[in-house]
Protein backbone atom coordinates (compact mmCIF):
# COMPACT_ATOMS: atom_id res chain seq x y z
CA UNK A 1 0.00 0.00 0.00
CA UNK A 2 0.85 3.06 -0.60
CA UNK A 3 1.43 5.68 2.18
CA UNK A 4 1.21 9.82 1.59
CA UNK A 5 1.73 12.20 5.15
CA UNK A 6 0.63 16.42 4.50
CA UNK A 7 1.84 19.27 6.50
CA UNK A 8 2.66 18.81 10.10
CA UNK A 9 2.26 15.08 9.73
CA UNK A 10 4.39 14.78 6.76
CA UNK A 11 7.65 16.70 8.87
CA UNK A 12 6.74 14.36 11.84
CA UNK A 13 7.08 10.97 10.20
CA UNK A 14 9.90 12.55 8.10
CA UNK A 15 8.85 11.91 4.44
CA UNK A 16 6.24 12.47 2.09
CA UNK A 17 5.08 9.00 0.96
CA UNK A 18 6.36 5.40 1.14
CA UNK A 19 5.39 1.66 -0.40
CA UNK A 20 4.62 -0.70 2.77
CA UNK A 21 3.51 -4.28 2.78
CA UNK A 22 0.52 -3.75 5.05
CA UNK A 23 0.45 -7.03 7.82
CA UNK A 24 -2.87 -9.36 7.07
CA UNK A 25 -3.60 -8.42 10.50
CA UNK A 26 -4.14 -5.18 9.60
CA UNK A 27 -7.92 -4.38 7.93
CA UNK A 28 -8.64 -0.65 9.33
CA UNK A 29 -7.25 2.80 9.59
CA UNK A 30 -7.02 1.96 13.08
CA UNK A 31 -5.26 -0.91 13.04
CA UNK A 32 -2.75 0.65 10.14
CA UNK A 33 -2.26 3.22 12.74
CA UNK A 34 -1.41 1.10 16.07
CA UNK A 35 0.38 -0.81 13.44
CA UNK A 36 2.89 1.74 12.05
CA UNK A 37 3.34 3.62 15.70
CA UNK A 38 4.70 -0.07 16.94
CA UNK A 39 6.97 0.05 13.53
CA UNK A 40 9.16 3.51 14.46
CA UNK A 41 9.24 5.90 17.51
CA UNK A 42 8.48 9.09 14.73
CA UNK A 43 5.36 7.54 13.85
CA UNK A 44 4.28 7.24 17.52
CA UNK A 45 5.01 10.98 17.72
CA UNK A 46 3.52 11.67 14.36
CA UNK A 47 -0.19 9.64 15.51
CA UNK A 48 0.11 10.50 19.12
CA UNK A 49 -3.01 12.77 18.71
CA UNK A 50 -5.66 11.10 16.62
CA UNK A 51 -8.44 13.97 17.45
CA UNK A 52 -5.76 16.17 15.03
CA UNK A 53 -5.57 13.50 12.25
CA UNK A 54 -7.79 13.39 9.62
CA UNK A 55 -7.42 10.35 6.80
CA UNK A 56 -8.50 9.65 3.14
CA UNK A 57 -8.44 6.37 0.80
CA UNK A 58 -7.64 6.86 -3.11
CA UNK A 59 -8.39 10.56 -2.19
CA UNK A 60 -11.53 10.22 -0.32
CA UNK A 61 -11.93 11.39 3.32
CA UNK A 62 -12.77 8.60 5.55
CA UNK A 63 -13.23 8.18 9.04
CA UNK A 64 -10.30 5.76 11.22
CA UNK A 65 -13.14 2.91 11.22
CA UNK A 66 -12.60 2.42 7.27
CA UNK A 67 -11.67 -0.93 5.93
CA UNK A 68 -8.47 -0.92 3.86
CA UNK A 69 -9.45 -3.36 1.53
CA UNK A 70 -9.24 -2.59 -1.92
CA UNK A 71 -7.92 0.81 -1.72
CA UNK A 72 -3.73 1.07 -3.02
CA UNK A 73 -3.11 4.42 -1.11
CA UNK A 74 -3.73 5.89 2.57
CA UNK A 75 -3.88 9.63 3.39
CA UNK A 76 -2.81 10.63 6.63
CA UNK A 77 -2.98 14.62 7.41
CA UNK A 78 -4.23 16.98 9.81
CA UNK A 79 -7.40 18.89 9.93
CA UNK A 80 -7.07 21.28 6.73
CA UNK A 81 -6.67 24.72 7.47
CA UNK A 82 -6.90 26.09 3.16
CA UNK A 83 -8.79 29.35 2.37
CA UNK B 1 -19.87 28.05 -16.30
CA UNK B 2 -17.08 26.79 -13.15
CA UNK B 3 -13.96 27.20 -12.95
CA UNK B 4 -11.08 25.79 -10.35
CA UNK B 5 -7.28 26.82 -10.26
CA UNK B 6 -4.81 25.59 -8.02
CA UNK B 7 -1.83 27.66 -8.93
CA UNK B 8 1.66 28.60 -7.06
CA UNK B 9 1.27 31.79 -9.71
CA UNK B 10 0.11 35.48 -8.25
CA UNK B 11 -3.84 35.14 -8.05
CA UNK B 12 -6.42 38.23 -7.95
CA UNK B 13 -9.70 39.32 -8.03
CA UNK B 14 -10.13 40.66 -11.73
CA UNK B 15 -8.75 36.93 -12.69
CA UNK B 16 -11.77 35.29 -11.31
CA UNK B 17 -14.27 38.18 -12.20
CA UNK B 18 -13.34 38.80 -15.28
CA UNK B 19 -14.54 35.03 -16.98
CA UNK B 20 -18.28 35.96 -15.03
CA UNK B 21 -19.25 39.50 -16.40
CA UNK B 22 -20.56 38.44 -19.67
CA UNK B 23 -22.31 35.58 -18.90
CA UNK B 24 -25.79 37.82 -18.65
CA UNK B 25 -26.10 38.18 -15.13
CA UNK B 26 -27.21 40.90 -13.37
CA UNK B 27 -24.67 40.43 -10.06
CA UNK B 28 -21.22 39.14 -9.31
CA UNK B 29 -19.98 38.59 -5.66
CA UNK B 30 -16.57 37.89 -4.68
CA UNK B 31 -14.56 37.23 -1.37
CA UNK B 32 -10.73 38.06 -1.32
CA UNK B 33 -8.62 36.12 1.02
CA UNK B 34 -5.28 37.93 2.27
CA UNK B 35 -1.98 37.01 3.64
CA UNK B 36 -2.21 39.03 6.76
CA UNK B 37 0.84 39.99 8.99
CA UNK B 38 0.25 38.55 12.25
CA UNK B 39 2.25 38.83 14.57
CA UNK B 40 5.89 38.66 13.16
CA UNK B 41 3.88 36.70 10.19
CA UNK B 42 6.07 37.51 6.93
CA UNK B 43 4.59 34.77 4.91
CA UNK B 44 2.74 31.49 4.23
CA UNK B 45 3.56 28.39 2.64
CA UNK B 46 0.52 26.41 1.41
CA UNK B 47 0.32 22.94 0.68
CA UNK B 48 -2.34 20.75 -0.91
CA UNK B 49 -2.79 16.93 -1.88
CA UNK B 50 -2.62 17.33 -5.68
CA UNK B 51 -5.82 15.71 -6.99
CA UNK B 52 -7.55 15.35 -4.10
CA UNK B 53 -7.79 19.17 -3.63
CA UNK B 54 -9.25 19.96 -7.13
CA UNK B 55 -11.94 17.07 -6.12
CA UNK B 56 -12.77 18.61 -3.33
CA UNK B 57 -13.28 22.20 -5.26
CA UNK B 58 -15.17 20.59 -7.76
CA UNK B 59 -17.49 19.59 -5.41
CA UNK B 60 -18.22 22.70 -3.17
CA UNK B 61 -18.60 24.36 -6.56
CA UNK B 62 -21.13 21.76 -7.88
CA UNK B 63 -23.02 21.94 -4.40
CA UNK B 64 -23.09 25.87 -4.58
CA UNK B 65 -24.21 25.50 -8.45
CA UNK B 66 -27.01 22.40 -7.45
CA UNK B 67 -28.35 24.99 -4.18
CA UNK B 68 -28.26 28.26 -6.18
CA UNK B 69 -29.20 29.16 -9.74
CA UNK B 70 -25.91 30.63 -10.45
CA UNK B 71 -24.57 31.37 -13.54
CA UNK B 72 -21.15 30.97 -13.22
CA UNK B 73 -18.56 30.44 -10.21
CA UNK B 74 -14.32 30.80 -10.01
CA UNK B 75 -12.29 29.21 -7.28
CA UNK B 76 -8.60 29.99 -7.36
CA UNK B 77 -6.29 29.20 -4.57
CA UNK B 78 -2.37 29.81 -4.53
CA UNK B 79 -0.34 27.11 -3.13
CA UNK B 80 3.68 27.46 -2.08
CA UNK B 81 4.85 30.52 -0.59
CA UNK B 82 3.02 33.52 -0.38
CA UNK B 83 4.34 36.75 1.15
CA UNK B 84 2.19 39.06 3.52
CA UNK B 85 -0.38 41.47 1.45
CA UNK B 86 -0.68 38.87 -1.49
CA UNK B 87 -3.72 36.90 -2.40
CA UNK B 88 -4.54 33.22 -1.15
CA UNK B 89 -7.84 32.65 -2.16
CA UNK B 90 -10.73 34.25 -4.35
CA UNK B 91 -14.13 33.16 -4.70
CA UNK B 92 -16.59 34.17 -7.26
CA UNK B 93 -20.19 33.58 -8.26
CA UNK B 94 -22.12 35.15 -10.85
CA UNK B 95 -26.17 35.24 -10.78
CA UNK B 96 -29.05 37.18 -11.82
CA UNK B 97 -29.42 39.04 -8.70
CA UNK B 98 -27.37 39.80 -5.75
CA UNK B 99 -28.90 37.59 -3.14
CA UNK B 100 -27.75 34.16 -4.95
CA UNK B 101 -24.19 35.67 -6.03
CA UNK B 102 -23.88 36.84 -2.05
CA UNK B 103 -25.12 33.61 -0.58
CA UNK B 104 -23.29 31.04 -2.63
CA UNK B 105 -20.19 32.90 -2.68
CA UNK B 106 -20.32 33.03 1.46
CA UNK B 107 -21.16 29.30 0.91
CA UNK B 108 -18.09 28.31 -0.94
CA UNK B 109 -15.64 30.22 1.34
CA UNK B 110 -16.89 28.62 4.17
CA UNK B 111 -17.17 25.18 2.93
CA UNK B 112 -13.58 25.83 1.06
CA UNK B 113 -12.39 26.35 4.79
CA UNK B 114 -13.47 22.74 5.65
CA UNK B 115 -13.92 20.63 2.72
CA UNK B 116 -10.53 21.12 0.72
CA UNK B 117 -7.39 19.85 1.01
CA UNK B 118 -4.96 22.54 1.80
CA UNK B 119 -2.88 23.14 4.90
CA UNK B 120 -1.07 26.24 5.86
CA UNK B 121 1.83 27.19 7.68
CA UNK B 122 2.83 30.53 8.98
CA UNK B 123 6.59 32.08 8.42
CA UNK B 124 7.91 34.41 11.02
CA UNK B 125 10.41 37.30 11.25
CA UNK B 126 12.24 35.62 13.98
CA UNK B 127 12.97 32.45 11.36
CA UNK B 128 10.36 29.99 12.67
CA UNK B 129 7.70 28.60 11.11
CA UNK B 130 4.58 27.07 12.29
CA UNK B 131 1.51 25.03 11.15
CA UNK B 132 -2.13 27.27 11.08
CA UNK B 133 -4.41 24.81 13.91
CA UNK B 134 -8.24 24.47 12.26
CA UNK B 135 -10.49 26.56 13.96
CA UNK B 136 -13.71 25.14 15.64
CA UNK B 137 -15.26 28.79 14.15
CA UNK B 138 -14.65 27.36 10.39
CA UNK B 139 -15.91 24.13 11.39
CA UNK B 140 -19.10 25.87 12.85
CA UNK B 141 -19.52 28.17 9.52
CA UNK B 142 -19.13 25.26 7.26
CA UNK B 143 -22.01 23.62 9.78
CA UNK B 144 -24.31 25.71 9.51
CA UNK B 145 -24.69 25.65 5.49
CA UNK B 146 -25.50 21.97 6.02
CA UNK B 147 -28.09 22.14 8.70
CA UNK B 148 -29.57 25.02 6.59
CA UNK B 149 -29.46 22.10 3.98
CA UNK B 150 -30.95 19.56 5.61
CA UNK B 151 -33.56 21.96 6.34
CA UNK B 152 -34.32 22.32 2.83
CA UNK B 153 -33.76 26.76 3.07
Amino acid sequence: MRFVYFARVREAVGIDCEERDVPATVHTIQDCLDWLRQCDARYALAFSDPVRLRYALDQQMVNANASLAGYSELAIFPPVTGG
Amino acid sequence: MKKIAITAEPISTAMALTPLENLGGGALASFTGIARADSGVVALELEHYPGMTEQNLHAVADAAMSRWSLLGCVLLHRVGKIAVGEQVVVVATAAHHRAEALDACAFLIDRLKTDAAFWKKEHRTDGSALWVEAKSTDEARAEKWREAEAEGS
